[in-house]
């Protein structure tokens, strides 16, 4: 296991000025013999927005996972603001995780409770606001994510978009100063998809929350990121703003940008399966 | 990798292990606030109040089924006052408690299971913990103590309906006397043997849902490991009543 403490690394990427937020340093995890993150190096800056793109399996999921605490790390480290995630205790990881809003893929709202009350429960579990103060709250939050008048409906009378947003609501509600997002357009039409990036960065422009966003949709990760990162094989693989990023020589990069079948990403595929 | 174990038996040790844990994680949170009273009272209701139908019908054919065979019996020894004594220990010994667990577990216990996994499986138990709430706080401990509670108090209704069934086989149809009947049934009767039959449901009631939320939490691979976490919740829990009845029998008397 590696020291808590910050340990100089190789120079830190200084593609803005501010300092850095959440600090990945060698990350590896497996799942049987299944080795999904290899080395994960990776650095987010405040008030930044990462976008992680990838393909399926690639073990973008499991990054995230692992920045919230869900998953503990086999080796590596993943540092929130100089504190190593995976040596707090589950209580102080609780406590810890009272600055993170996750929205997940298909929202995991809970199925038993209206919208209202699933922007709530955070609100009601973590925060000493009155009724009235919860209620203003959720109908502002509601709002940001440009959902009016749903507050009664169950999830399962919404759309697949509106649900996603719901769970953008919930994520935001008690004001966290991270925010991730999982696949949040996978499934849904171009129209919706666009109308989604369109509140995150939303969001992000107005809360001034460091955001992670994973998905495998190269327009949202160029509408969405201040900063795109490639991950392939549990390792990353590219790291540059959208506009450098575009131009990157990888052909891996540019095999996944384009959407082509034939190229680097598959071949090494199939021959992974062949082995 | 080599398998140091055959894999019946590390499944075995895996659940085993699991439910331990699960066991320690319930008595860790129980005390701690905030006590969600609406929330337990929601799965009492649930839990008791859903079962209360079959629970009654199924105490009181047993119970009638009960005065129907060993009416048949005893009579080859002239033995028949006997009857209304065998049939209530019986039920309240035993049979009260074991068939309501078996139909509670088949009941609540499953939709545990099924709930719990798909709560597990579209992540709602992820983002239960990213709300920093423990999942087991909020859904384990008023489910369990929601069934420890209220299977007690059905076996009771059970008790009584099942000698109910005695009586009504015994009497009208089988033509005994109905205060003989009910001196012999309550004659012979302890305190003990109530309590013994209550102590044991709520055991029962304790492995039935942490059982059915363990399969649950545990689930995944999708609508079928749902559906797998489901049919386990209700197999394991009901050999884990009928082999800790044996035990408990054996402690309790």
């Amino acid at each position: 296991m590696s020291e808590p403490t910050t340990q100089p690394h190789a120079a830190p990427p200084s593609s803005t000025s501010k300092e850095v937020k959440i600090h990945i340093r060698g990350l590896e995890k497996s799942f049987g013999s299944k080795r999904v993150l290899c080395g994960v190096d990776l650095d987010v800056h405040d008030a930044e927005s990462l976008v992680i793109i990838g393909g399926s399996g690639t073990g973008k999921s499991v990054l995230l996972k692992h920045v919230i605490g869900l998953l503990k790390p086999d080796a590596g480290t993943v540092e929130i603001d100089g504190t190593a995630i995976e040596t707090l205790d589950n209580r102080r990881i609780t406590e810890f995780r009272r600055r993170f809003g996750m929205a997940f893929q298909e929202g995991a709202l809970f199925d038993s409770m209206t919208v209202g009350q699933n922007v709530e429960f955070p609100l009601k579990r973590l925060t000493a606001k009155t009724p009235e103060e919860r209620r203003q709250r959720v109908e502002e939050c509601l709002e940001m994510v440009r959902l009016e008048g749903v507050t009664d409906r169950l999830p399962s009378q919404l759309s697949g978009g509106m649900r996603r947003r719901v769970g953008f609501a919930r994520a935001i509600a008690v004001e966290p100063d991270i925010l991730l997002f999982d696949e949040p357009t996978t499934g849904l039409d171009p129209v919706t998809t666009a109308l989604i990036d369109e509140v995150i960065v939303d969001l992000n422009d107005r809360l001034h929350t460091t955001t992670i966003t994973i998905t495998h949709d190269m327009e949202s990760a160029f509408r969405i990121g201040d900063r795109i990162a490639m991950i392939h094989q549990g390792r990353i693989i590219a790291d540059a703003p959208p506009a450098e990023f575009r131009k990157l020589a990888d052909p891996r990069v540019q095999q996944f940008i384009r959407g082509i079948a034939d190229g680097p990403l598959t071949s090494e595929q199939s021959a992974a399966a062949r082995r | 990798m080599a398998r140091a174990l055959p894999r019946p038996v590390e499944g075995f040790l895996l659940e085993l292990g699991r439910f331990t844990q699960m066991l320690g994680r319930l008595f860790a949170w129980t005390p701690r606030p905030p006590y969600d009273v609406r929330e337990l009272l929601r799965q009492m209701v649930k839990v008791g109040l859903g079962s209360i139908p079959v629970v009654l019908l199924t105490a009181m054919f047993t119970g009638g089924v009960m005065a129907l065979q060993t009416f048949t019996v005893l009579r080859r020894f002239n033995a028949e006052s006997y009857v209304g004594t065998l049939v209530a220990l019986s039920m309240v010994r035993e049979l009260a408690a074991v068939l309501s667990s078996l139909i509670v577990a088949g009941r609540s216990g499953s939709a545990m299971g099924a709930e719990l996994g798909t709560m597990r499986v579209t992540e709602q138990i992820d983002a239960l913990e990213v709300m920093a709430t423990d999942p087991v706080h909020y859904l384990v401990v008023p489910r369990v103590w929601a069934t420890v509670i209220m299977l007690p108090l059905l076996v009771v209704l059970a008790d009584a309906l099942g000698i109910l069934g005695g009586y009504v086989v015994s009497v009208p149809l089988m033509g005994a006397n109905p205060v003989s009947y009910v001196h012999a049934s309550f004659q012979f009767m302890d305190l003990k043997d109530l309590t013994s039959g209550l102590i044991k449901a709520a055991v029962f009631g304790l492995l039935i849902a942490l059982i059915g939320c363990q399969q649950g939490f545990y689930a995944s691979g999708g609508a079928e490991g749902v559906g797998r976490a489901t049919t386990r919740a209700v197999v394991l829990a009901s050999i884990a009543i009928l082999i800790s009845d044996f035990f408990l029998t054996r402690i309790l008397f």
